[in-house]
């Protein structure tokens, strides 16, 4: 049963094949026997979970289920859920019971799904392969050896190994897209703006954005129907109407005009994921789409564009931790400023530390205009290009990332490193395009995923194309040895 | 652009962070090189482009002005680390 | 030598809004702590902020009133700090694109009429409270004012008295009265005063050195606090030192300001545009929409009661100057018919009544229409002035309608010359000695004389007989008895 995709359960829910609570218990389960091997969760919510499982069974016998009633769900740790500990991988959080529920944990809750917990994440959404979480790495179920990715690894690896079949994450420059890739699963980032950021711990408040992740773009599909939608709570939510994101799965891409940028399939990019990847183009022209090479020249420049702005926002964002309110307090304070320093200290890990000091560098008074502001002029050029691409192709593709899974430990000490792996999803974040990772291949044993990158507010094409895709390819049925 | 230690001495206390004397050398160097990397921006000449804060580039939606949250004190007090008579407490603030 | 004040204002002005800027809490005084802070002014982790359309339009209302061009796209930033009382460790608050531009105000004073130029105004939220009562050595945080709406009036330096700044700040607190847009209680702290305050020797072109006095909430205080502060610049540079740039607390009871050392610390406040908010965009139609409400402002106003009312252009300035004692004037001259009398009474009996009571017009517990009756009975002759303070006494602890006190107390004039003539006879009659003094006085010290028979025939009824009436005919009954 752990194996099937969200779609086929909601199936099985409807038919009476399977009881919520029958479902929700072999999950439970699943993860209290697995989970030691992946760390994929920081918190498991069993009480709760059976709970709904068995008000989702009521409401079904009563006639009242909706598509989502009584499907298990997992939840990135940063989005705020009432009554249970929301850590965002922190230490500094560690003791947060958050006294409200998310606009998307709400609109779950409100679906009737079933929550089994919250899952491991780099620390504050910091991070592309989990190793700054407190709660220590997760692991992926591929190579347990290696990174999930990040910063959304815990939901990654927990689809991945099929502890549950659906789980939310955030994007901020790749966070759902990268793990999904490394983790041979299926996570779309939508539009910013099309889903809530109410009760999304924030890391950068004009990148980040919640989005699905599960095992296929139907599956991705099913989730955002319940997750998109204006919210009055965010002002920078859109007020556009949402789409049935399943309505158009099935439609025929014949005639679909795909752009591939050349400086996608550069050099940086391992030629084995080259290769994966132009077998998925293939794929793709043999169901009718058309394939052109553009270009998208300023893509390098959207590394430094984007840990300038990301930090700058960061290091405003996190400045709420402060030991009064809530969250971590270091003990017998001296004065104020102990108070701050050191809590703040003991709460944030090094890499939060790093990126609220380059934030904090960069908008200081003699540096703002050749750092953030210029940034931000990129960030419009970089935007620009797409714009100018989106006249000639209705769809961009290319790889998720430079490369499959990297060993756990292996760049800890190379930010820099580190950062250049998020090469080809940062400029998405930074323009707030939507884009899908779509499993396409293995690399050593290793899942490696596509890039469908779409123009604003064209996910229902983005999940019809990768969905046509999964119809005529097995990648994203495919799970790790022993699964 | 580089940094020295004063910079990062000066950075940690604006963000109210405190670090131990022996990790500023690795920051100054971690900050340096992650400088050196977001210095290669000024490559691309910006002229005249208008900064992009937002992505979709929108207008604020205005709120009606109507009371919408009662007290909650007692649920949003209970996950604070002190408090008495309703009253966050801080080590003495000195005006 | 000669020394020229340069002085210049910040006001910032709570806004009268029901909610705070970016939340639905309320923003009302007196709460017990922290009922008033929701989780979003508490900056739980997740929540964002939403602005508040009616704090939008208080300040456009203020930009219209001071003749100000208004900032078609404004745009919140954030000033990073760490403070308790500041929840989020940064404020919102609008720094390059203010929602009022550049305007003016006219004041006058003994020294004659000045414009004062106005810089912008902008708004901001408001921060906490930090209580210092004696919590173990701890202090209290009371975030209920956290986020209330401000407008932050910036002048130009172009006062150059403690009497002009203290009027600037007079008008700007008529004008944010009449629009209704503050309750201009300053006691609470709805308005308060940083002043900029420099000396340079008369003549000289370039500014000296200036200081800032922060948080003064009262006209009173700002003409003291100036005036002390500059008293020192003076002794200091005369002294041969120098003025130091920085933040001064004027303390009322010793009238000495002192240095805030605390706050002196060297910060940097990382300004960058607030990613959770959108730029506030409004149109000439919305403008004008707002234009179309505006009340009749002071200064309008005060012309209008000079030419119509043939008011003094003091009486008029004070009746003017706050919005509910206009309004209250206007009503007792509509009752009473008589602009001159109806002056009298609201800046005389009923003022001093008021202020007596430190009550506000708008509680007076005597309203306009009862004193408008009063004031008819005065102009009909029913009763004396001097009756009518009595009758206004006990409207004011009884209530009641004038002609109502009038008839109970019987305080009814005697005009009846016959009654009045009985009395004065009986006066003559018993007070032969007088009588005789008269007799023999030079005719033109007579008329001095009569004053003692007047009081006499007063007494004996009861202060009910019309005075003029008395004059009359004692005059001619006394001069009767000399021929």
């Amino acid at each position: 049963m752990h194996t099937k995709s969200l779609t086929e359960l909601a199936a099985d829910l409807a038919s009476g094949a399977v009881s919520s609570t029958e479902l929700t218990q072999a999950y439970l389960d699943r993860i209290a026997a697995l989970d030691s091997q992946y760390n994929s969760f920081i918190t498991t919510t069993p009480e709760i979970a059976l709970a709904q499982a068995k008000a989702a069974d009521e409401a079904r016998a009563a006639g009242q289920a909706g598509t989502y009633t009584g499907l298990p769900i997992a939840h990135k740790d940063l989005f705020c859920t009432e009554g249970v500990r929301t850590s965002c991988g922190s230490k500094m959080l560690d003791n947060f019971e958050s006294p409200y529920d998310a606009t998307v944990v709400a609109k779950f809750k409100a679906a009737g799904a079933v929550m089994l917990g919250k899952t491991n994440m780099d620390e504050f959404a910091m991070g592309s392969s989990n190793e700054s979480s407190f709660y220590g790495a997760s692991r992926n179920p591929w190579d347990t050896n290696r990174v999930p990715g990040g910063s959304s690894g815990g939901s990654a690896a927990a689809v991945a190994a099929r502890l549950t079949p659906a789980a939310t994450g955030s994007d901020t420059g790749g966070s759902i897209r990268q793990p999904a890739a490394l983790c041979g699963i299926t996570g779309i980032k939508p539009t910013y703006g099309r889903v809530s950021r109410y009760g999304m711990v924030a890391y950068a408040s004009s990148l980040d954005q919640g989005g699905p992740m599960a095992q296929s773009a139907e599956d991705c599909a099913l989730m955002l129907n319940v997750m998109a939608g204006f919210d009055k709570m965010d002002s920078t939510s859109s007020q556009r109407d949402v789409e049935d994101y399943s309505a158009k799965l099935n439609d025929s891409i014949s005639g679909l005009r795909i752009g591939v940028p050349k400086e996608y399939m550069s050099d940086d990019l391992d030629p084995l994921i080259a290769e994966r990847v132009q077998a998925g183009i293939k794929e793709l022209e043999k169901l009718g789409a058309t394939v052109k090479e553009i270009s998208l020249p300023r893509t390098r420049m959207s590394i430094p564009a984007y840990y300038i702005i990301a930090p700058a926002e960061a290091s405003s964002n996190l400045s709420r931790f402060d030991g009064v309110r809530y969250g971590h307090r270091c003990e017998n304070p001296k004065d104020l400023m102990d108070l701050y320093t050191r809590t703040r200290k003991e709460g944030f890990g090094a890499e939060v530390k790093r990126r609220i000091m380059v934030g904090t560098y960069a908008l200081c008074a003699g540096y703002y205009d050749a750092y953030y502001n210029k940034a931000q002029q990129i960030r419009r050029l970089i935007q620009q290009d797409f714009l100018a691409a989106f006249n000639e192709v209705d769809l961009i593709l290319g790889p998720t990332t430079p490369h499959p899974a990297f060993k756990i430990g292996e760049k800890n000490n190379d930010p820099v490193s580190m950062y250049m792996e998020d090469i080809f999803t940062l400029s998405l974040n930074l323009a707030g395009l939507p884009g899908m990772s779509v499993p396409c291949g293995t690399v050593e044993g290793l899942p490696v995923g596509m890039q469908l990158i779409g123009n604003y507010f064209d996910e229902a094409r983005l999940l019809n194309v990768a969905h046509q895709f999964q119809q005529v390819t097995d990648w994203h049925k495919q799970t790790p040895a022993g699964i | 652009m580089s940094l020295d230690q004063s910079d990062v001495e000066r950075i940690a206390y604006l963000a109210r962070l405190a670090i131990d004397e022996q990790d500023i050398p690795q920051y100054t160097e971690n900050l340096s090189s992650i400088l050196q990397l977001v210095d290669e921006m000024q490559a691309i000449d910006t002229t005249g482009v208008e900064p992009l804060a937002h992505p979709l580039d929108g207008e604020q939606r205005l709120r009606v002005d109507e009371v919408s949250e009662m007290n909650q004190r007692e649920q949003l007090q209970s996950v604070a680390p002190a408090t008495e008579e309703g009253l966050f407490l801080v080590p003495k603030v000195i005006e | 030598m000669e020394w020229e004040t340069v002085i210049g204002l910040e006001i910032h002005v709570q806004l009268s809004t029901q909610t705070k800027i970016f939340s639905g809490a309320s923003t009302a005084f007196g709460a017990e702590p922290n009922t008033q802070a929701c989780a979003v002014d508490l900056a739980l982790p997740g929540t964002l902020p939403v602005f508040n359309e009616n704090a939008q339009r208080m300040a456009i209302m203020f930009g219209l009133a001071i003749n100000a061009e208004i900032g078609k796209r404004a745009v919140f930033e954030r000033k990073n700090y760490f403070y308790p009382d500041l929840p989020k460790g940064y404020q919102t608050t609008q720094l390059e694109k203010p929602v009022v531009g550049e305007g003016y105000v006219d004041i006058t004073t003994d020294d004659g009429s000045r414009r004062v130029r106005i810089h912008h105004a902008h708004l901001e939220e408001d921060a906490g409270k930090s209580l210092h009562e004696d919590f173990h050595g701890m202090s209290g945080i009371d975030l209920n004012r956290a986020g209330t709406p401000l407008i932050e009036i910036v002048s130009e330096p172009d006062m150059r008295t403690s009497k002009e700044a203290s009027e600037y700040a007079r008008k700007v607190h008529a004008i944010v009265t009449t629009l209704g847009i503050c309750d201009g209680n300053m006691a609470e702290g709805s308005m308060r005063c940083d002043c900029n305050v420099s000396i340079r020797p008369k003549g000289q072109e370039e500014y000296g050195t200036r200081t800032e006095l922060k948080n003064i909430n009262s006209f009173r205080f700002i003409e003291r606090a100036i005036d002390t502060e500059v008293a020192r610049q003076i002794d200091l540079i005369e002294d041969g030192g120098t003025v130091v740039q920085e933040t001064r607390l004027y303390d009322p009871d010793r009238n000495e300001t002192r240095s805030m050392r605390s706050k002196e610390d060297a910060n940097d406040y990382r300004y960058f545009p607030c990613p959770d908010l959108l730029p506030v965009v409004v149109d000439d139609e919305y403008v004008e929409a707002i234009r179309a409400t505006l009340p009749e402002l002071p200064d309008a106003r005060r012309e209008r009661f000079i030419s119509e009312y043939s008011l003094s252009e003091y009486d008029a300035g004070v009746l003017s100057a706050y919005r509910p004692q206009a309004d209250y004037y206007e009503a007792v001259v509509a009752a009473s018919k008589d602009a001159k009398l109806a002056a009298n009474w609201v800046m005389g009996e009923l003022a001093k009544n008021l202020n007596a009571n430190d009550t506000d017009i708008k509680e007076s517990p005597v309203n306009a229409e009862q004193l408008g009756g009063l004031l008819q009975r005065i102009k009909d002759n029913t009763i004396s002035g001097n009756i009518a303070k009595k009758v206004f006494e006990h409207m004011w602890s009884e209530g009641g309608t004038a002609d109502e006190i009038i008839e109970a107390k019987g305080l009814k004039q005697v005009t009846d010359t016959g009654a009045i003539e009985k009395v004065i006879d009986e006066v003559i009659a018993n007070s032969t000695s007088q009588v005789e003094q008269y007799k023999a006085a030079e005719p033109d010290k007579r008329g001095k004389m009569i004053g003692f028979f007047m009081g006499q025939v007063m007494k004996a009824t009861g202060g009910k007989a019309n005075p003029g009436a008395v004059t009359g005919l004692l005059k001619k009954k006394l001069d009767a008895l000399c021929d």
